[in-house]
């Protein structure tokens, strides 16, 4: 970062939570059934937001957006969405 | 041998936490186009959903340098920026691999409003990839018609549906001979995966359209964004397919609805559960404005499998 100019330097660096903590807008919340979860990892590859975790299957919930694709792409059904408290 | 889910790499190129509304294709989509291109580029975005959802100034969603340019520069722009790269290799400023530049424009940065960079870009054939991510509207602004609309949907601007049949960019693009022309959608990511690989391997124009069902322009329910993508390519509403110079080769599933292997699955389910289209359906007519639109998507399939026979 410090080999950059001045001049040159961008206005903007990558950061998670660009958009703020895009948690807050979540209506209903994904909840992984560990029981279930074949770990096959569609879940993770239709994340629009990259929060599951590849081996492990979590999600965090800090930026998780709610969208549900997880949950309706889930082939065995681990991934239920419940009301959020 | 398409790339399967597990095999795909770690890198994540879209960070978590951006601007992107929730379920959004476009984010979805990018992500596996970082998986294919590496850190390793340059992107590029003219005004559009993607250009919101880079985040608030001094955070940026992407993790790539980012160049925000005019609405109709996106060809240009790309290819200055290319040639520039080159000469400061040939100068010695610029050391090891060249980065890869890319584009990351809606339809109506493609089909509409940059279509003469791109086509001017495309004749120069600069070594650039252009991604067009169609969801077929001006989303961004709140849903107006585009060259990408089908005919019947409803848009801000085409209230009683729209009257005319949409462009087919990609072969326009493969028209203008090209050494890669594809295109692909978010329900089938390995796919998607290796032609943005093959596209990088390949110096040149390359040109790779990517469809995006949006569900708010869609009017759909949020979390069947996949679904809706699947079902385009059941129907035959979009085809899969890719040429190499010039050579269409179509993918699993379109390779089968083309050469007749399996029939595509009838248009109703997909506009049905539509609300652009479902909320004009409901009137007398509803037959009528159906059998157009299936019309159109068989006579595309006719046409593109006469068009793969020619291999000249």
């Amino acid at each position: 970062m410090k080999s950059v100019t001045k001049a040159y330097r961008p206005i903007s660096w990558p950061t998670k939570g660009a958009g703020g903590d895009t948690g807050s807008w979540r209506v209903r919340r994904p909840v992984v059934n560990t029981q279930i979860c074949n770990k096959c990892q569609i879940c993770w590859v239709f994340c629009p937001e990259a929060v599951i975790d590849r081996n492990e299957i979590t999600i965090d919930y800090r930026y998780c957006k709610g969208c549900g694709v997880c949950a309706t792409e889930c082939p065995t059904g681990a991934i239920s969405m419940e009301k959020e408290e | 041998m398409t790339t399967s889910i597990k095999q795909l790499p770690d890198i994540e190129q879209v960070l978590s936490g951006n601007g992107a509304c929730g379920g959004c294709p476009a984010t979805m989509a990018l992500r596996i186009v970082g998986k294919a291109l590496g850190p390793n580029a340059i992107m590029l975005l003219t005004p559009s959903c993607s250009v919101a959802s880079m985040g608030m100034t001094p955070r940026l969603g992407y993790n790539w340098p980012c160049i925000n340019i005019c609405f109709a520069t996106a060809g240009s722009s790309a290819s200055g920026i290319t040639h520039a790269l080159e000469i400061m290799q040939e100068k010695g400023r610029l050391q090891g691999e060249l980065p890869t530049v890319f584009t990351w424009v809606g339809d109506g940065g493609t089909y509409d409003i940059g279509f003469q960079a791109l086509s001017a870009a495309a004749e120069r054939n600069d070594n650039m990839i252009f991604f067009c991510y169609n969801n077929e509207a001006y989303s961004n602004t709140g849903v107006q018609r585009s060259g990408a609309t089908p005919r019947g949907s409803y848009t801000t601007t085409t209230p009683s549906g729209k009257r005319q049949q949409k462009k087919n960019m990609a072969l326009l693009m493969l028209e203008h001979n090209i050494p890669y022309v594809a295109t692909a959608t978010v329900a089938y990511p390995g796919d998607l995966y290796d032609k943005v690989a093959k596209a990088k391997s390949i110096s040149g124009m390359k040109y790779i359209e990517i469809l995006a069902p949006c569900y708010l322009g869609w009017q759909f329910d949020m979390p069947e964004t996949v679904q809706m993508s699947r079902m385009a390519v059941r129907s035959g509403a979009w085809l899969l397919w890719e040429a190499e110079n010039g050579k269409i080769s179509f993918n699993k599933p379109s390779a089968s609805i083309i050469n007749g292997k399996k029939d595509a699955a009838p248009v109703d389910e997909y506009l049905m559960k539509q609300g652009r289209f479902n909320r004009l359906l409901k009137g007398p007519d509803a037959a009528q404005r159906i059998a157009e639109i299936q019309g159109d998507i068989d006579r595309e399939i006719a046409f593109m499998r006469e068009r793969a026979q020619i291999t000249i």
